[in-house]
């Protein structure tokens, strides 16, 4: 068995790791080499800069207005879309209270409900919120206006002070329903008899929620945090989709900018430059998420 | 787990690493992005009066189309006509609607096809292209002689203006093939309907504008998430107040080009609509379908646009509708322009690449489109006009176009174009763009709408990885 054991790890292996390199790890690895060229994407033609990207991108504007949008969007958007997450999944399999461990009535309905966006893809999320948004013809103002608060009706999308939020906003709900799920199964393996002994001490639903089902869950949280984050730091598809980072730039991201530098103007050198900035942002991120989240580990026993 | 230190996670994931490494080695050298370029033979044929550009009868054509407004029909028949000429030749037609995904990777490689129609969203950055020394100058077919215009040279055969928006630094690389006339829409019916009249100077087309709100319909709309369409009335406005030489200052780059007088003046017209709130209430936020979609439900009565406006909205045009296209108000008598001075440019850009296998062929597949025939048959079949001169004449053309080709005729030696958006996309796409958007929504003024498009342009001057080029 000892003998044969490397050629045969070796043939399962090479293969997926043959794989793996030419088409992720090759990629990346020409990213770093194109973000120190000038290269324009069109020829073979091309400069090297050395870290002139960089230096360039420092001093953009553009770019800090995007960084700044998705900065905002990774506190964000793991808050608020955990918090739902934990809200509705504790509601739809612990929230019956009444020392009974179930979900509330109906619960069965409202998981395939909140699950639902997860089924539709990003680009469909974001033409439909679009004419959600439209501010004419649009439901969303619409329903404003016919329960009498046409004060609150707004241009949504057309509006800077509003577009980022309104575009959080379609994020939250396209995400939340996953959350939800994957909540809801932490949940379900929870001892019941936890429940039963919290019900007994006379807590209420926010205590139980708070005190018993978060902590319980933590290692579930701290998973959907990562993914969250890496997101946020995305969000590159709905905004390309709804806004185009517009308007006058109030909704524009990293990913955006370099959609932009590469595709529009044809600055392949700064588009991997900030490419570059981005995996590095990504990565960060992840450690500095998995640190902060680290707990220690609750056994059942 | 008492045998773990023979292999663990560690030394597999280590060995691993190892591995890759030794793998992404050759594959940088071998299949990097960048790399790839040979530069092959030109196939050449014998120049003569029925062959003028030298094309290799039996050299095999590549066209790639773009499927886009216009179909593909269209270019299957021209490559019928350059078969007439040319039987031997094989040619490969596709067509495609993200041209850029698709041709990319074949410049890159320096196996381009032998001709392109480079339009769409997804389009090549035109600029960048010619910067970057990849496409074929087309000045030797502008000189040989028309394909059936006898005693005439392919450019005679022009209207005025065609060439220019693909001129860079006295090359011309870029044959627009489309006449876009752009200006005012409105729908004739609805203005016979209760009487009104088009306005022909800004005072009283603010009048009319009362009026219209007064009848309980918007004047104006806009495509709200892609404000730029207002920034083409305002800059005709003001190069029809100040002279053609507004346009020059601001392709140029010149400083200050878009705080000059006529700009002012322009600026301060325009935000007139803002101010009495002429616009259709939510036009912020409307993308062009959808404002474009109010516009043709009667919502609001004027639509900044080109004449691509009408197939765009074929769909949901209501029947007789009859849109018309007009110019832009006269600021007062003492413009340079006359009323009827309309902007007209030539698009939809197709190109012979610098490294074609086929360059002759191309340049002669598009002195076939330039033929009367190729261009008369353009017309009659996507319903859009073309730069070779008359070649609309004596086909039915739909209300809104033919209210174009009145309008182009009116306008005659007056009309007049701006190109920077070609030469540098982003200031148009994004920093104009951002500028309308604040400045028609009314969150800025004429004075500040004016400083972000200043700041804009200086922002490309100033940024030397942009080539810059200059008209005259």
């Amino acid at each position: 068995m000892r003998h044969g054991k490397y050629p045969l790890l070796a043939a399962f292996l090479l293969p997926a790791i043959g794989l793996y390199a030419t088409l992720v790890i090759s990629p990346y690895a020409q990213a770093f080499f194109i973000a120190m060229t000038d290269w324009q994407g069109l020829s073979s033609n091309f400069n090297f800069v050395g870290f002139d990207n960089f230096r360039y991108l420092l001093k953009d504007s553009y770019m800090w207005n995007a960084l700044w949008h998705n900065i905002l969007l990774m506190v964000l958007l793991p808050v608020l879309t955990i918090a739902l997450g934990l809200f509705l999944a504790s509601m739809l399999n612990v929230g019956d209270g009444r020392g009974r461990v179930r979900g509330v009535r109906g619960s069965a309905v409202f998981k395939i409900v909140f699950f639902a966006p997860q089924v539709l893809s990003i680009a469909i999320i974001g033409v439909l919120w679009k004419e959600v948004y439209n501010p004419r013809s649009g439901i969303l103002n619409g329903g404003l206006r016919a329960i009498g608060l046409d004060g609150l009706a707004k241009t949504w999308l057309g509006d800077p002070a509003v577009a980022f939020w309104a575009v959080l906003a379609v994020m939250v709900w396209a995400n939340a329903g996953f959350y939800v799920v994957l909540f809801g199964a932490a949940m379900q393996s929870i001892p019941r008899d936890i429940y039963e002994a919290a019900a007994l001490d006379g807590t209420g639903r926010w205590t139980t929620l708070w005190r018993v089902t978060l902590p319980l869950v933590w290692d579930t949280v701290q998973v959907a945090w990562v993914y969250l984050a890496i997101i946020a730091l995305d969000g590159f598809a709905l905004v390309q989709v709804m806004t185009r980072g517009g308007p006058n730039f109030s909704t524009d991201v990293v990913g955006q900018r370099m959609y932009d530098v590469a595709f529009t103007e044809f600055k392949f050198g700064l588009g991997s430059a900030i490419g570059v900035v981005m995996f590095f942002l990504t990565l960060s991120v992840t450690v500095l998420a998995l640190r902060l989240t680290r707990r220690e580990r609750i056994e059942f026993s | 787990m008492s045998s773990a230190h023979d292999l663990t996670r560690r030394t597999v994931l280590g060995t691993a690493a190892t591995v890759a490494t030794v793998a992404v080695a050759p594959a940088l050298l071998a299949g990097c992005a960048v790399g790839g370029d040979d530069n092959p033979d030109q196939a050449q044929g014998q120049k003569d009066t029925k062959n003028p550009l030298g094309v290799k009868d039996d050299a095999p054509l590549e066209v790639v189309i773009f499927n886009g407004g216009f179909g593909e029909e269209y270019a299957k028949a021209h490559e019928a006509m350059y078969k007439e000429n040319f039987p031997k030749a094989t040619i490969t037609h596709s067509a495609v609607v993200e041209i850029g995904k698709t041709l990319q990777p074949r410049f890159i490689d320096g196996t381009p096809p032998d001709v392109v129609n480079n339009s769409g969203a997804n389009s090549i950055d035109p600029g960048s292209l010619v910067s970057q020394g990849q496409l074929a100058d087309l000045t030797e077919l502008l000189n040989a002689p028309s394909l059936d215009t006898p005693g005439k040279t392919v450019r005679q055969t022009l209207l005025p203006g065609a060439v220019e928006t693909g001129s860079f630094d006295s090359k011309v690389f870029i044959l627009n093939y489309a006449y876009t006339v752009y200006g005012i829409w409105h729908s004739s019916k609805l203005f016979k309907d209760k009487g009104w009249e088009y306005a022909k100077t800004w005072d009283e087309h603010i009048a009319l504008c009362k009026t219209i709100k007064a009848a309980g319909i918007a004047p104006w709309t806009y495509q709200g998430l892609h404000p730029r369409y207002m920034s083409w009335p305002v800059i005709s406005t003001a190069i029809k107040f100040a002279g053609p030489q507004v346009a020059l200052d601001i392709d140029n780059l010149q400083p200050n080009a878009w705080k000059s007088e006529g700009m002012k003046m322009a600026a301060d017209a325009w935000h007139q609509i803002v101010k009495d709130k002429y616009i259709l209430d939510g036009s912020p936020g409307l993308d062009h379908k959808q404002s474009q979609t109010e516009w043709c439900n009667g919502k609001a009565v004027f639509i900044s646009c080109g004449s691509w406006l009408e197939n765009e909205q074929k769909a949901v045009t209501p029947a007789g509708f009859d849109m018309a296209v007009a110019p832009t108000p006269s600021l007062g008598k003492s413009d340079k322009l006359p009323f009827e001075a309309v902007r007209g440019t030539a698009g939809e850009p197709f190109v012979v690449p610098a490294k074609a296998k086929n360059q002759r062929g191309g340049m002669e597949y598009l002195r076939t489109m330039l033929s009367m025939k190729g261009a008369k048959d353009f017309t009659g079949k996507v319903s859009s006009l073309t730069i070779v001169a008359g070649s609309a004449d004596s086909i039915s053309l739909p209300p809104g176009l033919s209210s174009a080709v009145k309008v182009l005729k009116a306008s005659g030696d007056k009309g007049f174009n701006w190109v920077y958006p070609v030469y540098y996309r982003k200031l148009e796409r994004n920093l104009i763009d951002a500028a309308c958007g604040e400045f028609f929504s009314g969150r800025i003024g004429p004075a500040e709408f004016l400083d972000k498009c200043q700041k804009g342009a200086d922002e490309i001057a100033a940024d030397p990885s942009f080539k810059k080029y200059k008209r005259t």
